[in-house]
């Protein structure tokens, strides 16, 4: 250890830094698909839409030098396959899951396939916001590094509150995704309200995928997501379909994420992949302790259907 | 769309005309996929006919090339039946890459400590501890759906990034040969325990095997009281209850036997094509075997031929990329869109049923 060493401090500045970085793209394709399955869809192809936005954003970053260019495009990637989500799950009878899924099978297709030029270029990654600048200890320093999407990020979850329980929109998204007929008695334009709550989805989950390819990891790389867009589906049953709630678990998801890195940071080598596995066994866990059989999804969209 | 609209007004006999689009559809969607496949590649600068010549040269032109469509088949059929058994009760599970891995893990290390035993009941051991293994690992997202209420489809997902990161740990640590440098593997499986190549065929051994249990499958699925149960619980597991089946029984004996499936399939791709547990195993089965069971509508027989089609696509890829420099996700993407537009046609076909029926 040198002369600017923080000792037992390494480790928790580790997961906290750690836990920021990890957590933002969790924060936007859980309360894209938060929006998504309030609208009484799911989407499981968020994972596809993530690779899509984050081969998109790098492309376009690396084309343009512009990285906000790069996210503007990753989030319009993502809307054109939420559309096409929207558009697909529109036709009476089909199954969104196996839509979902193909759809999963055609992002990640395509963004290997228009990424493949793109493993060896360096496009201008994110500028970071350095939240550390009071503190003398460089390492503090650099793990308090933030991203401004991360920022953007804690805004959306209190903007996505305020829209679902305080606008008229939010509430036509709400009675949508409850309850069909009542939305029909009202007047609403179901399909419509999906297909928009669906392309917003896919829009987050193109900007967290531009995150992921633009500031950490920060390169394109064909196992950058590992599934992340399909842990989203289980975040949201886990937020009880509550924005704020989204928020937090993306954190927690965020942290224990951050645990392989940060350990192997100081030094602790030995279960390196199984701490990398501890988002999926919390994640399972949680499910685990919040669910129960005989009420599955108490919170849970009326028209949302998790158990065909 | 017109011609749809064209058949509803047609009131003399509808049901043939029903039964003749839910065949023309899912051909008429693959025709449309290859389309806008085609466009894409054109967009990409290639000449769709060269590609598409291709794709059949490099999957079914030769008999090498039959040889490794029906190798990569081989494994494809099982991973096809750990979801399409399932989806019989109603489940969408989709981890079977975590039960595959495991199941492979299973039976490379399996017969290492027996050394200079007969190769037959070792052969056999490995796939026993595949399908095994597997088989706990999927039972256990029967078993929280059952008793904890967890969806399925997420919790086998979950449980398949836990099973690949066990296998890491166990396959770069415990488990590793010392001998296995830039690439972390199991200590090799004793050369003669490998399955062997058929005579004739030119294709290990793993292909009879997984024909077999898919034949197995669509008997008992077709043809027993089993598959009868199977497909009450899931139409409606309250009248399966109400008609006395054991529901929790069949829905967790079902995940049990398709993670059986999966791991079996992993235990092959050791004992027959690695020779050893390491990361070439983690190659996309879990959602290859989706695709499969989807597009073959869950039938075991037609997972046969899909996985035909499927093996002989991936196949092929190499060929592309040797001769026109295109990258291997190009399959993905024409998978991808071959998959999009059955599920749709599907769609529009059961309609169709529906409407022509009333």
């Amino acid at each position: 250890m040198d002369g600017t060493s923080i000792g037992w401090l390494a480790l928790p500045l580790a997961i906290l830094g750690g836990a920021i970085r990890v957590s933002t793209p969790f924060i936007f394709v859980s309360i894209g698909e938060l929006i998504t399955e309030k609208s009484g869809r799911i989407n499981l192809g968020l994972e596809g839409t993530l690779m899509l936005g984050a081969m998109a954003g790098y492309a376009i970053s690396y084309l343009s030098g512009s990285p906000w260019l790069g996210v503007l495009s990753a989030g319009l990637a993502g809307m054109a396959f939420g559309l096409l989500h929207g558009l697909l799950c529109s036709v009476k009878r089909v199954n969104d899951t196996a839509i979902g899924i193909s759809l999963i099978v055609l992002g990640t297709g395509l963004a290997f396939f228009l990424g493949k030029p793109l493993i060896e270029p360096k496009a201008p990654p994110l500028p970071s916001i350095a939240l550390g600048f009071w503190s003398s200890v460089p390492r503090m320093r650099a793990a308090l590094d933030v991203n401004a999407l991360f920022f953007v990020g804690i805004a959306l979850a209190f903007v996505v509150y305020v829209f679902l329980n305080r606008t008229g929109w939010g509430l036509m998204l709400r009675t949508v995704g409850d309850s069909e007929d009542a939305a029909r008695a009202l007047g609403f334009p179901v399909l419509r309200v999906r297909i928009v709550a669906t392309m917003a989805g896919g829009i987050l989950a193109g900007i967290g995928g531009s995150f992921l390819s633009l500031s950490y990891p920060g390169s394109w790389s064909e196992g950058l997501s590992s599934g992340q867009g399909i842990m989203a589906v289980a975040l949201v049953i886990f937020a009880r379909w509550r924005s704020i709630n989204a928020l937090g678990a993306s954190l927690l998801f965020g942290g224990a994420g951050a645990l392989g890195p940060a350990l192997q940071g100081i030094g602790v080598t030995g279960y390196y992949y199984l701490f990398n596995a501890a988002p999926y066994i919390l994640t399972l866990a949680i499910m685990v302790a919040s669910t129960s059989r005989a009420a599955p999804f108490a919170d849970a969209p009326g028209e949302l259907k998790l158990h065909r | 769309m017109s011609s749809i609209s064209g058949i509803e007004s047609v009131p003399s006999n509808p049901l043939g005309n029903a039964a003749q689009l839910s065949v023309a559809l899912p051909v008429l969607a693959v025709l449309l996929a290859s389309a806008i496949f085609a466009a894409f590649v054109a967009l990409y600068g290639q000449n769709p006919a060269t590609v598409f010549g291709l794709i059949v040269q490099g999957g079914f032109g030769s008999s090498f090339a039959w040889q490794d469509t029906l190798s990569r088949a081989a494994p494809l059929v099982l991973v096809g039946l750990a979801v399409a058994i399932p989806a019989q009760a109603g489940l969408v599970i989709i981890g079977g890459e975590g039960a595959l891995v495991l199941g492979g893990l299973a039976g490379a290390v399996v017969t290492l400590p027996f050394a200079g035993a007969h190769a037959l009941p070792m052969q056999l051991l490995m796939l026993l501890a595949g399908g095994l293994i597997g088989g706990l690992w999927f039972g256990l997202a029967g078993v929280l759906r059952q008793y904890r209420g967890v969806n399925e489809t997420i919790s086998s997902l979950l449980l398949s990034y836990i099973g690949i990161a066990i296998f890491h740990h166990l396959t770069e640590g415990l488990l590793r040969d010392p001998a296995s440098l830039d690439k972390p593997s199991t200590h090799p499986v004793e050369p003669s325990y490998m399955l062997p190549v058929m005579p004739g065929v030119g294709v290990h051994a793993g292909l009879a095997v997984s024909l077999s249990l898919a034949t197995i499958a669509h008997v008992v699925l077709r043809y027993t009281r089993w598959g009868f149960a199977l497909r009450v619980v899931g139409g409606s597991a309250r009248v399966a209850r109400m008609i006395g089946l054991a529901v929790n029984r069949w829905i967790i004996g079902a995940s049990v036997v398709a993670g059986g499936m999966a791991g079996i399939a992993g235990a092959i791709e050791v004992a027959a094509v690695q020779g050893t547990a390491n990361s070439s195993l983690i190659v996309g089965y879990g959602y290859s075997g989706i695709l499969v069971a989807f597009l073959a509508r869950h039938q075991p027989l037609a997972i046969v031929a899909v996985a035909l089609l499927i093996g002989g696509m991936q196949a092929s890829a190499s060929l592309l990329q040797r001769r026109l420099g295109l990258p291997d996700a190009t399959m993905l993407v024409f998978q991808g869109l071959i998959f999009v537009c059955v599920l749709v046609a599907d769609a529009i076909a059961q309609q169709l049923r529906e409407t022509t029926r009333r």
